[in-house]
Parts: C-alpha cells; sequence; structure tokens
C-alpha cells in the first residue's frame, strides 16, 4: 500500500535497506561534494542571487562595450539638439550640453564599478593584512592595533571624505583614498574573527610544528580557510562604495565635468526634472539596478556560505 | 559596567580630539586662504582682517587657542557669514534637521518593525516575499534617487505635497521617506531573521500550548525578544540619517544643517567646516556609546568582562 504525502511521493521502496557488501560498508551513496561545490550549488538554486549577478554581468558589459560601439560620445556638445527625448538617433535623449546621455550613462557606470571595485579591494589588502596580523599574534599586539582601528573607526566616515575632499582636488583618485582611510577596519575585524577562530586548529599547528612561519600560517594556511566571510564582506563593500561616490557627485565633491558619474548626472537631472524627467531617470534607475545587483548578490552569497541556512 | 562606560567615554574623547587635530592641520595645509577675495584687497586691510581672525599668529599658537575655546564650548566666528558666530548658525539651523531626524527615526523603527514581523510571521510565504522585496528595494534605491523620485511623481505629477521647503507638517512627508527607506529596510531584515528564531524558541511553543492568541504571542513574547539588535542599530540609524540629510535638505531645500556643511566646505570657510564636523562627531559618537550602553543594560546574557561588545 502506498502512502502519498505533501511532500512528494514517498515509497516504501524508498526504505529498504541497502545489501550488505563486506568491504563496502564505508561507502557513501550520496554524491559527495567539497564545501566549495556545495557552496556554489546553494549559490546556483538562489534565483534572486543568480538575477542579481546576471544583472550585474550585463551592466558590466555594457559600461565597457557601450560607449565602444556608439556614434556618440560623452563629452561633444552639440547646442542645436539640448535636452532632446530619447530617440532613435540619442536612446537615453541628451542634456542641456547637448551631450548624448546613453554614452553618458554608461561612462558613468564605468565610473562607479571601478570606484566600487577599487574601493573595495584596496579594503581588502589592508584588512587581510592588518586583521590577520591581529588576529594571529592576539595579546598585546591585538590590543594595541585593536585600539587604534577603534579611534580611527569611531571618527565619522562621511566627515573624513568631505575633509579629505577639501585639501584635495575633487577627483576619483581623491574618493577612493578618502574611502579606503576608514574603509578597511570592517574588514580587517571581520578576518580578525577569523583568524582567532581557525589559528588554533590542527592544520595551523601541524604547520607551526613544521617550523612554517607566522606569514606563511596566516597566509597560506589561515586566509584561505577564511575566504568565505571575506567574500561576502567584500561583495557588500562594494555597493556601499558606488553610493558613496555617487553622493559625493551628486554633492559636486566628487568627479569634475566633463567626466560622467551616476552622481553628477542625477544632481544635473534634478534640476530640470519637471521639464526633462529622463535625464535623472537613466543614471537614477542603473545606479539603483546596480546596486540591487551587488546587494542580492551578496546576500546570497551570505546565505550560501552559512550552514546553518541549509535545508 | 561604570568601568566600561568610562572607558568606552574615554576613547571617545581621544578619537574627538585625534579629528579635531587632524582637521586643524588638514584644513591649514591646504593653499589658499578664506579670506582671499576675488577683488583685490589692499595689504593693510588683508593683515588687519587676519590679525581679527587670528590667522596671523604662528599655527601652533592658533592650534592652542582654538583647543581653549573648544574646552569652553566655544567655536569661533564664521569667516564667511558676516559676524555670526558658529555655534549660532549651528543651533539655528539644528532645529530643521533634528525635526527631520526624529520623525525619521521614529518611522524607521515603526515601518521597519511592521514589515520585519510580517516577514517572520508568514516565513516563506508570500507576505514574506513582498515585505522581503520591499526592503532590498528600499536598500537598493539610494536616498538621492529615492528623493527626486518621491518630489516628481508625488509633488510634481500629482501635486499631493509641495515640491519644495518644510512650512506645514505636511512638507515632512516626503523628505522623511526619502531619508528613511533604507533604515526601513534594515530594520525590517534584522527584525525578520531574529523574529524567525525567536518565533521557534521554547517559550513561544508554551505560550502556544497555553493557547495564547497569534497576535498576543507576537506582541508580547516575540517582538520584545526581537527588539535586541535594533538596539545596536541607533548608532548606524543616526550616521544614516545625517549622512542622508545632507543630500535630503538639498534637494528638498530645506534650510538645514547638512546644507551648511557642503556649503562650508567648498566656501573653505574655516571655523564653520570645523564647528560642523566637531558637531556630527560628538552627535555620532554619543549615539554609538549610548547604543553600546543599551545593549548592556537590555540583555543580561552579554557580559562586558568577556572582551569586545557586538559591533
Amino acid at each position: 500500500m502506498q502512502t502519498e504525502t505533501k511532500t512528494g511521493a514517498l515509497h516504501p521502496e524508498m526504505f529498504k535497506p541497502t545489501d550488505r557488501i563486506p568491504g563496502n560498508l564505508e561507502k557513501i551513496e550520496r554524491n559527495r561534494l567539497t564545501a566549495w561545490q556545495d557552496i556554489r550549488l546553494r549559490l546556483l538554486s538562489n534565483k534572486l542571487a543568480m538575477t542579481g549577478l546576471w544583472i550585474m554581468v550585463v551592466v558590466i558589459l555594457f559600461a565597457v562595450l557601450a560607449p565602444l560601439f556608439s556614434a556618440n560620445n560623452h563629452f561633444t556638445n552639440d547646442l542645436v539638439n539640448t535636452n532632446q527625448a530619447p530617440s532613435v538617433k540619442h536612446w537615453f535623449g541628451t542634456d542641456d550640453l547637448g551631450r548624448d546621455l546613453y554614452v553618458r550613462t554608461w561612462k558613468g557606470a564605468q565610473v562607479s564599478l571601478f570606484v566600487g571595485v577599487v574601493a573595495g579591494l584596496i579594503d581588502l589588502f589592508i584588512g587581510i593584512i592588518y586583521g590577520g596580523i591581529m588576529g594571529y599574534y592576539g595579546g598585546k599586539v591585538d590590543e594595541f592595533m585593536n585600539r587604534f582601528a577603534e579611534i580611527l573607526y569611531a571618527i565619522p566616515y562621511l566627515l573624513v571624505v568631505i575633509l579629505l575632499l577639501v585639501v584635495m582636488e575633487p577627483s576619483l583618485l581623491t574618493i577612493i583614498v578618502a574611502m579606503s582611510i576608514t574603509g578597511w577596519i570592517n574588514m580587517a575585524w571581520i578576518v580578525r574573527g577569523q583568524i582567532m577562530q581557525l589559528k588554533n586548529q590542527e592544520y595551523a599547528l601541524a604547520s607551526k610544528a613544521l617550523g612554517a612561519g607566522p606569514m606563511r600560517i596566516i597566509f597560506r594556511h589561515l586566509i584561505p580557510n577564511a575566504m568565505g566571510p571575506i567574500l561576502v564582506t567584500l561583495t557588500l563593500t562594494v555597493p556601499s562604495a558606488i553610493f558613496t561616490e555617487a553622493f559625493l557627485s551628486f554633492l559636486g565633491l566628487g568627479v569634475q565635468s566633463p567626466v560622467a558619474s551616476w552622481g553628477t548626472m542625477i544632481n544635473d537631472g534634478v534640476k530640470s526634472m519637471t521639464l526633462y524627467p529622463w535625464r535623472v531617470f537613466f543614471p537614477a534607475f542603473f545606479l539603483s539596478l546596480t546596486m540591487f545587483a551587488f546587494n542580492v548578490f551578496g546576500d546570497g552569497l551570505r546565505d550560501a556560505f552559512d550552514p546553518k541556512l541549509k535545508s | 559596567m561604570i568601568r566600561y562606560i568610562s572607558k568606552k567615554f574615554a576613547f571617545m574623547i581621544i578619537s574627538l580630539f585625534c579629528l579635531v587635530t587632524a582637521t586643524f592641520i588638514l584644513m591649514n595645509a591646504v593653499p589658499g586662504s578664506p579670506l582671499q577675495k576675488e577683488k583685490a584687497t589692499s595689504e593693510q586691510i588683508q593683515k588687519n582682517l587676519e590679525a581679527y581672525y587670528g590667522l596671523d599668529k604662528p599655527l601652533i599658537t592658533q592650534y592652542g587657542i582654538y583647543m581653549k575655546n573648544l574646552v569652553h564650548f566655544d567655536l569661533g566666528i564664521s569667516m564667511k557669514k558676516k559676524f555670526q558666530a558658529v555655534d549660532k548658525i549651528i543651533s539655528d539651523s539644528f532645529k530643521y534637521s533634528l525635526k527631520l531626524g526624529i520623525a525619521s527615526v521614529i518611522t524607521s523603527v515603526i515601518v521597519g518593525c511592521i514589515l520585519g514581523i510580517i516577514a517572520a510571521m508568514y516565513h516563506r510565504k508570500m507576505l514574506d516575499n513582498l515585505s522581503m522585496i520591499i526592503a532590498v528595494i528600499g536598500l537598493s534605491i539610494p536616498s538621492l534617487v529615492m528623493a527626486p523620485m518621491l518630489q516628481y511623481l508625488l509633488a510634481v505629477k500629482i501635486r499631493a505635497f509641495e515640491v519644495a521647503g518644510l512650512n506645514g507638517p505636511l512638507d515632512y512627508v516626503l523628505p522623511t521617506i526619502a531619508l528613511s527607506s533604507a533604515s526601513i529596510a534594515f530594520i525590517a531584515r534584522l527584525i525578520r531573521s531574529t523574529m524567525i528564531e525567536v518565533l521557534n524558541a521554547d517559550f513561544i511553543k508554551t505560550a502556544k500550548s497555553k493557547g495564547l492568541a497569534g497576535h498576543l504571542i507576537v506582541w508580547r513574547h516575540a517582538l520584545r525578544n526581537s527588539m535586541l539588535p535594533v538596539v545596536t542599530f541607533l548608532g548606524f540609524l543616526m550616521a544614516n540619517v545625517i549622512t542622508g540629510s545632507v543630500i535630503i535638505e538639498k534637494i528638498f531645500a530645506i534650510p538645514g544643517l547638512g546644507k551648511f556643511f557642503v556649503q562650508s566646505v567648498s566656501d573653505r570657510d574655516y571655523p564653520l567646516i570645523m564647528g560642523i564636523t566637531i558637531f556630527y562627531a560628538v552627535i555620532l559618537m554619543i549615539s554609538r556609546l549610548l547604543a553600546d550602553i543599551a545593549y548592556v543594560l537590555v540583555d543580561p546574557r552579554i557580559r562586558i568582562s568577556g572582551g569586545k561588545v557586538g559591533k
């Protein structure tokens, strides 16, 4: 007799004991997965995260390719055709100087993605080294380095950025430097926590017993094992860096014209929003879309790395 | 407990001291002076002006004077707004920012909680997905996109609200929504994840088996226990409100502190930049300190002696 349940078809045959073959008792019937295969599988089955990934890929492709394959460029003024609505010639319309908004939007994407990725990588680099040393040595070294980070962390991030922009010329480099001054601290704390958990594991002790130096243990053995949380933090750093760039450019403290950035384009567009809404729509839409993509992908990655959420 | 608070407080003072010193050095390292005008002034006038603002003294003396005044809560006189004391400018403009900030904090907590509760109660159902999609969208649409969007749809197209200004209570609606959307999303996600955990706890099962009505379980038992992480979120919330207000005040033409801050940076108005930086820093640091204390007070499971309290 078969019983149908809500969770799908369960048959009595499924519960029959397997044959006991001597010498084969330890065999695992289910496909064995390494940790990374398992994570990839769970990430791939997360529809929202994969949507995010695809959006990221498409935005990156367009940012790189669209300006190359367009008949227009992002800085030529065309004062006869100012503030044109989207058309066949200018897909996203033109701005108050007659510049093509389609190309400018994707040039802006280049700036945003560049800032996001570079700021993320700098945070990663400093954070891993600082956090690694902090976590591995512990004790006095940890105490001292942690105090320094705490003092820096207490200084509000936005203030540092704006103050630095007072001193240096507003440019892409300034923004990245300013963001990196306090941006790495979070990453360092994540790495520190991971290293502290891992440093007493057998493989680290074994490596130490074989005479490996601290740097080798940290960077060859411990960091690769802490890669999960580090990657998640990295993917979530990128959208916040993108937002900060747009924020500063919007306030006029970021990149300067004729270089296009989503922030400056939104700032320009807002002023004439009632008459030419498309001027603010396109940069605003793609900024939000990109942040959405990075956020959901980061979330999905975090879920994939979290064994508690395994179902 | 007292030892913990005084330690945190001491760190706050050190951070503040570093920030003030760094700000002072940075600003004096910038070429150009706030007293330079477009028109050529005679050397004597220039000298008198410098003497008036104390810029003729050596840097170290200027620093000493500033520090001495700061201890007495004297922030000096603005160099661009004629004869206005910096603390007067701050207190005049801050009242707008404060009202908006309070409105935003209250809105974020209430709406965020409601969304989070709905999501947790209907975990893995339609309503859960819906509120989480709202939350992700809120997190992905930055305030500099949200504000113009609301302005365009609700003030320009429908004319339900004033486009700019802050004259009646209705004028608060749009800036508050724009300022709160990110925090709402964050709180909703926070409440959801804790509440799902809490709803599976034994004491909830006890309440259920006692025959308590569903809404009473959520209201009396689950919500209280889920509110803990929101307390720690206070520091972040304040930072978010302050950062956001800079943009919101610009878009909605509100004469708040954020607007003055950006203006003072582009004006190179040293005393005003210093004053607002210190003011913001103090607010942020105090709210972070309060959040730390509240966290320890609210959750008896946290013991301070065990090292760092949750970040």
